[in-house]
């Protein structure tokens, strides 16, 4: 299920501000990967390159290659929405859709894409729930309104929606960036199951995080403001943390930049 | 942290020793205004100058002047100024209030009067100068028929509109297009009117009415539609535009394409604020007098067919009742403004309850 990714020479522009600059990295399917770096370096618009994200935005664009299991996704052929499907996004901010109840929110995906019959979306959103482990604590209140759940209910309910549709990857912005340490916990806990099925690219600013959870980093920096951002090095988490081949690496987890 | 370090200049202390002032006592401000109304009520009718009008507005001046001087001398500058602020904010308030409730009560007080099932079951034909009944069947008619055709021909029109500017227009075109919008809302209503008189109404309609022009309603409902779109669209346009980018972005995540996001999840969460804009604009076309005259042209009998002959409106037969020379007209006109108020009301009541029962979900 879970797929390769791999990166060659991706370049992503706002406009004409060169943002990231040809990164190369390879994911191995079932693994977690964190991106992490100091602001503006680019990990985010990184990621959102991986599922077509980036190019929502208005002068967006993105130069270089980007395959999964051998597949460009940036081929002229590609159906972005079935690219998107595959690759699976949750945000940093919990976004819930405010008119839609709980159980509306985790079969979100199924039902716009076409699915209507009761019983697989029963199905489907009680599987999603579960495993976003918030089964218990909503099952008995899943026509209420997604948006009135606490924030770290809300974001596991759009972990719960992302994984819904069965992606083959899972990207998150920077998730737990708006939650308070019990509920990052369980979103750190749900990660460590997640990566039995899904490939986890994550970004996060917590590098105590990023040691917790990944089975390897890459590390993004700039040189200066208005510079495009480049991939540092990237390795095992474990080598990262403890012993760095590059200056910058080790300043910047050691706390002595950025 | 409280300094107690003494300088040769000495300074106001802007830290407080003590969280505790004077107040004025709550009897205060009513004992003030009541103070105020009877000296004002003393100077106007004991020099004869006014009547009770003067009194409440000169009343209302001397009780700002005394609650500053009151609060000023017990409480301190800054909150006499608050004290004036909130006085003056809360008679703001009853400025505005005023005409509406006295708009009310009018309407209300006059338009009882021919509150009754003629009224409402009959129309103006065959009724001469001295016929005390009569009634609005047709205008009701006329009105409904042509603001529900104008709705359905403004509300696709106008929010496909606005999605478009929000959601897809790019550059100059888009740019065009909410300019043009903008210069519509200024259209008198007389000028849309004159442009479905000469276009639909002399140009057009002849085609289906064996060579001959013709009023008609479905022509006034094209002015009314052409009064409303600028509303709908605009109104529409800030909905969207409030509409956080996240969800939008939550959507195509999950794989959902463009047009299926802003069908399921833009317009529904904007929904309240779009039937909102709908109804001001629906509000504003039912009161539309000058077009419905020109390009509808009255009438007193009762036509259902909103495609041939003429129809009336509410407000057209407000107009023409109020000028009527018979003196059983003016309590017509009354009920009819009363009636054409009251079936605004209920639309936008209905259609703001519609709009939250989509809201919070099954």
């Amino acid at each position: 299920m879970a797929k390769r990714i791999e990166a060659s020479n991706v370049t992503a522009y706002y406009g004409g501000f060169k943002a990231i600059e040809n990164i190369n990295l390879t994911v191995e399917p079932k693994t977690v990967t964190a991106l992490i770096g100091p602001s503006g370096c680019g990990k985010s618009t990184f990621l959102r390159s991986i599922n077509r994200m980036h190019e929502v935005l208005p002068g967006a664009r993105v130069e270089g290659s980007l395959t999964i299991d051998d597949q460009d996704i940036y081929d002229r052929d590609v159906d972005v929405t079935a690219v998107r499907r595959m690759i699976g996004m949750v945000f940093q901010r919990p976004n819930p859709f405010p008119t839609m109840s709980i159980y509306e929110n985790a079969v979100a995906g199924l039902r716009l894409n076409g699915v209507r019959k009761k019983s697989i979306l029963d199905e489907a959103a009680e599987k999603a729930l579960r495993a976003a482990n918030l089964w218990d604590e909503v099952k008995d209140r899943l026509g209420k309104p997604g948006a009135g759940l606490s924030g770290g209910q809300q974001q596991r309910l759009c972990i719960a929606r992302t994984i819904a549709v069965e992606p083959q990857v899972v990207l998150m912005d920077e998730p737990c960036s708006a939650l308070d340490p019990i509920s990052t916990l369980a979103i750190e806990d749900l990660m460590f199951q997640l990566k039995d099925k899904f490939t986890i690219i994550i970004v996060t600013h917590n590098m105590q995080q990023a040691a917790r959870v990944s089975d390897r980093t890459a590390f993004f920096s700039i040189e200066k403001t208005g510079d495009p951002g480049r991939l540092i090095e990237y390795d095992n988490t474990q080598k990262i943390f403890s012993n760095p081949t590059q200056k910058k690496t080790e300043d910047y987890i050691t706390g002595r930049f950025g | 942290m409280t300094t107690t370090v003494t300088s040769h200049r000495p300074r106001p202390a802007t830290t407080p020793d003590t969280l505790r002032t004077k107040r004025l006592p709550r009897y205060a401000a009513p004992a003030i205004a009541l103070a105020a109304l009877l000296v004002a009520a003393a100077v106007v009718l004991g020099a004869g100058i006014g009547n009770w009008v003067l009194v409440v507005v000169l009343g209302a001046l001397l009780y700002l002047i005394g609650l500053y001087l009151a609060a000023k001398a017990v409480e301190g500058a800054r909150s006499a100024r608050n004290r004036t602020w909130s006085a003056l904010i809360h008679s703001a308030f009853v400025l505005a209030v005023l005409p509406l409730a006295s708009v009310v009560w009018t309407l209300l007080s006059k338009g009882v009067e021919r509150l009754d099932g003629d009224f409402f079951l009959t129309s103006m034909n065959n009724i001469g100068a001295r016929d005390a009944n009569g009634g609005a069947y047709h205008a009701i008619i006329g009105t409904l028929e042509q603001v529900g055709i104008a709705t359905l021909i403004t509300v696709p029109l106008g929010i496909l509109c606005a999605v478009y500017i929000v959601e897809y227009g790019r550059g100059k075109f888009a740019f065009a297009i909410r300019f043009f919008v903008d210069v519509m809302t200024g259209i008198p209503s007389i000028v849309s009117g004159l442009f479905v008189l000469a276009f639909w109404v002399l140009i057009v309609s002849p085609w289906f009415n064996d060579g001959r022009p013709s009023f008609s309603g479905f022509a006034a409902a094209l002015a009314l539609s052409v009064l409303m779109l600028p509303t709908v669209v605009r109104s529409t346009e800030e909905m969207l535009r409030l509409v956080p980018a996240p969800l939008r972005e939550g959507a195509y995540a999950l794989g959902v394409p463009k047009w299926k996001t802003i069908l399921r999840v833009v317009l529904p969460t904007a929904l309240p604020g779009i039937v909102t804009g709908v109804m001001l604009a629906i509000a504003r076309a039912a009161g539309e007098t000058a077009p419905v005259l020109l390009v509808a042209g009255g009438g007193a009998a009762i036509n259902f067919n909103p495609f041939e002959n003429n129809q009336s409106s509410l407000s057209l037969f407000v107009y023409q009742q109020a000028g009527d020379a018979s003196r059983f007209s003016p309590a017509r006109a009354w009920t009819a403004a009363l009636t054409l108020v009251a079936l605004v009301l209920i639309l936008t009541i209905a259609a703001k309850l519609l709009a939250r029962r989509n809201r919070l979900g099954r």
